[in-house]
């Protein structure tokens, strides 16, 4: 502490800690204990808060995991599934985004000249200086039934008429692949950067095949980019919420959007609360499980 | 002997600039063969063409009378040690060497055994579990060169890999390559810029400036009968004597240089080929600074001439006294330590001499700036 004083004089540092102090308290660990705190509270009219029946219960969790207590069903089957939905899709999203992404940024990190890099890069990042909701917009009329795509696949003669990618989900999974891109190729370029060229190039003079020289020589290399990526991608994509609401079929439903329902349209914070503290937790969990998997350490990642 | 590696009339450019200019060269099998250059005189571009990672805009590389065009360095029966070593720092010693293996789809046990044989070659038995970071520099070197051995190249090529270690690991490490390559036998292409390493371990080296081949033949050769002026002064240090030729006699030529008249050599034009000089071309005449001497040492001379004395300089085993004739000419004189010298400074000037045989005469040409 002394010595971060004496680094950057009084003033930074006071800056310093008073920002982040704020940013950190109020911003971040209140709001979040406050949710913790109201998830276990009953759902009861203003006036009485405070009152005899303000007790903790568990009684939103319960309903998460077994429904109403007036319907006959053993388990909440439909919050439950939508749950498991959303972390599945979420997991699979994010392998694709791996897939996807991972070439892109070998080869802006690793193949391109210095010139064609920077084009790339900027040709990555100037579509998000678009609003999230208006892209999520354009792919709905990019994959609507009389649609861009549609159009040309029926006068190309692929197809005899529109396929209903909306339905299908396709649109959403493409606009949710699509929305966290950058946090996904930016980890992974940082990480492949720092790879000696000559690594690539003495595997290659060994006899490596291009795959094997990836998988034993840039991907554990890249391996904290990697879990950087994808940790950043699953959680923002388990917690969308502009992008389902606007491109999911009407029978897909995605857990932010139950949360959603509970705070804005039911009027029921409480509950509202109890399943974003089960989404965070379990997020997390998933997220740390991962990194004991894969070994990775959280100071890796922060790199 | 059949050559092992052959360059026809090599050229490598980038757009306009040619990195290595029409370099042909034949090296023998089994041959430990240096380029030595200042930096960026082309050296790892020819390197380069030779282990696949750049093809040449023209010319031939043959290695075991083989053409090599468009065949990639991972097709080659070269191996290749990168300057700064390129070991996988997330693998162990023994997965290092045994890469190439792995590759190729050997076993693990058989992997290991010959990891072992290697590290026993390159005396590092018992490090195969070590870390590579866990090594000294010294001995990452030589995980390199088991790496680069493991899957048995007909061609050894080495990029300056010594440049990075401190004085006394690199004179040791020049004995050991050397000894190594002996042990194994195959050729070795070493890239330097150090004309101490090229001089100690080369069975030939060949000089290059500005992309092409300046002189190509054995240490003594290249030190003791330079084909040009760059050689002269890139390979050791030597004192350049500008002055025109007042007479020739055979090989001998007289040269008038600052109110001197010196008897010295002709120079070689090519291997076996002497320049040949009329009266008042105008030539560069090379001493090197260790075969000048102080008059009263006794040495065999015939060319005796007095130089303003500026001062001296102790190097260890070597003083390197600082002259100059009429102030315009400058004179180095190397001399053991062993000489007593404390009666130079008082003097002013100094009478010092030098053989004939240890002089060399050139056309005009560049010298190597150092």
């Amino acid at each position: 502490m002394n010595y971060f004083f004496n680094k950057n004089g009084p003033l930074i540092s006071t800056y310093l800690i008073i920002s982040i102090g704020f940013w950190l308290v109020f911003l971040i660990i209140v709001p979040q204990l406050y949710m913790f705190d109201l998830s276990f509270r009953p759902n009861i009219p203003t006036l009485l808060r405070g009152g005899p029946d303000d007790v903790y219960t568990l009684v939103h969790y319960k309903h998460f995991l077994f429904g109403s207590e007036t319907s006959g069903e053993r388990y909440n089957y439909v919050d439950v599934g939508v749950f498991l939905d959303t972390i599945l899709i979420a997991i699979l999203i994010t392998l694709i985004n791996l897939c996807f992404c991972y070439p892109i940024a070998f080869y802006i990190a690793k193949v391109a000249t210095a010139k064609t890099a920077r084009l790339l890069i900027v040709s990555l990042i100037i579509p998000f200086w678009i609003n999230e909701l208006l892209r999520s917009f354009a792919l709905r009329i990019l994959f609507a039934g009389e649609g861009f795509i549609n159009n040309v696949l029926i006068k190309i003669g692929l197809i005899n008429s529109g396929i209903n990618f909306i339905a299908m989900d396709v649109a959403l999974y493409t606009g949710l692949n699509y929305a966290y891109i950058l946090l996904m190729i930016f980890p992974l370029y940082n990480a492949i950067e720092t790879l000696d060229k000559n690594q690539l190039e003495a595997a290659e003079d060994l006899g490596s095949s291009m795959i094997r020289t990836h998988f034993r020589i840039v991907i554990p290399h890249a391996k904290a980019g990697i879990a950087s990526g994808c940790t950043m991608v699953f959680m923002l994509t388990a917690g969308a919420l502009a992008t389902p609401v606007v491109l999911s079929s009407p029978n897909t439903f995605w857990f932010t959007q139950l949360i959603y329902q509970w705070f804005n349209m039911n009027d029921n914070w409480p509950r509202g609360a109890a399943y974003s503290v089960v989404l965070l937790t379990v997020s997390v969990v998933f997220v740390l499980l991962m990194m004991r998997i894969f070994k990775v350490k959280i100071g890796e990642i922060v790199r | 002997m059949s050559a092992d590696v052959e360059l026809q009339n090599v050229s490598v450019a980038f757009g306009n600039f040619y990195a290595a200019k029409d370099v042909s060269v034949k090296i023998e099998k089994g041959e430990f063969f240096s380029f030595l250059g200042p930096s960026g005189c082309g050296k790892t571009t020819l390197l380069r063409a030779i282990s696949g990672f750049s093809e040449p805009s023209d010319g031939i590389i043959l290695i075991g009378n083989q053409d090599m065009a468009g065949i990639g360095p991972n097709k080659r029966p070269t191996s290749l040690i990168f300057q700064n070593l390129a070991l996988f720092p997330l693998m162990s010693v023994a997965d290092n060497i045994a890469f190439s293996l792995e590759v190729r789809g050997s076993g693990r046990v058989q992997r290991r055994k010959r990891a072992d044989e290697l590290l026993e070659l390159v005396a590092l038995s018992g490090q195969g579990d070590k870390n590579v970071h866990e090594l000294s520099g010294g001995q990452r070197q030589r995980v390199a060169i088991a790496r680069a051995l493991a899957i048995e190249p007909a061609v050894l090529l080495l990029d300056e890999p010594l440049s990075a270690l401190d004085l006394k690991l690199r004179q040791k490490m020049r004995t050991e390559l050397r000894e190594i390559q002996k042990r194994v036998g195959i050729t070795f292409i070493y890239i330097t810029h150090d004309q101490g390493e090229a001089l100690t371990m080369s069975d030939r080296i060949a000089v290059m400036n500005e992309g092409e081949l300046e002189q190509v033949g054995s240490g003594h050769n290249v030190y003791e009968a330079p084909h040009t002026p760059f050689v002269a002064t890139f390979v050791g240090e030597n004192n350049a004597f500008y002055g025109t030729v007042s007479s020739t006699e055979g090989n001998m030529v007289k040269v008038s240089s600052h109110r001197n008249n010196f008897l010295a050599k002709a120079g070689h034009l090519s291997e076996g080929k002497k320049h040949t000089f009329k009266k008042n071309d105008e030539v560069i005449m090379f001493v090197r600074p260790e075969s000048i001497f102080l008059k009263d040492q006794n040495n065999q001379a015939d060319n005796i001439f007095t130089a303003e004395f500026k001062t001296i300089e102790f190097e260890g085993n070597l003083k390197n006294i600082y002259l100059s004739i009429d102030g315009k000419q400058n004179v180095r004189c190397s001399i053991s330590n062993a000489v007593e010298t404390s009666d130079l400074s008082t003097s002013g000037s100094v009478e010092l001499k030098f053989s004939s045989r240890d002089a060399v005469v050139l056309p005009i040409g560049p010298l190597a700036v150092d």
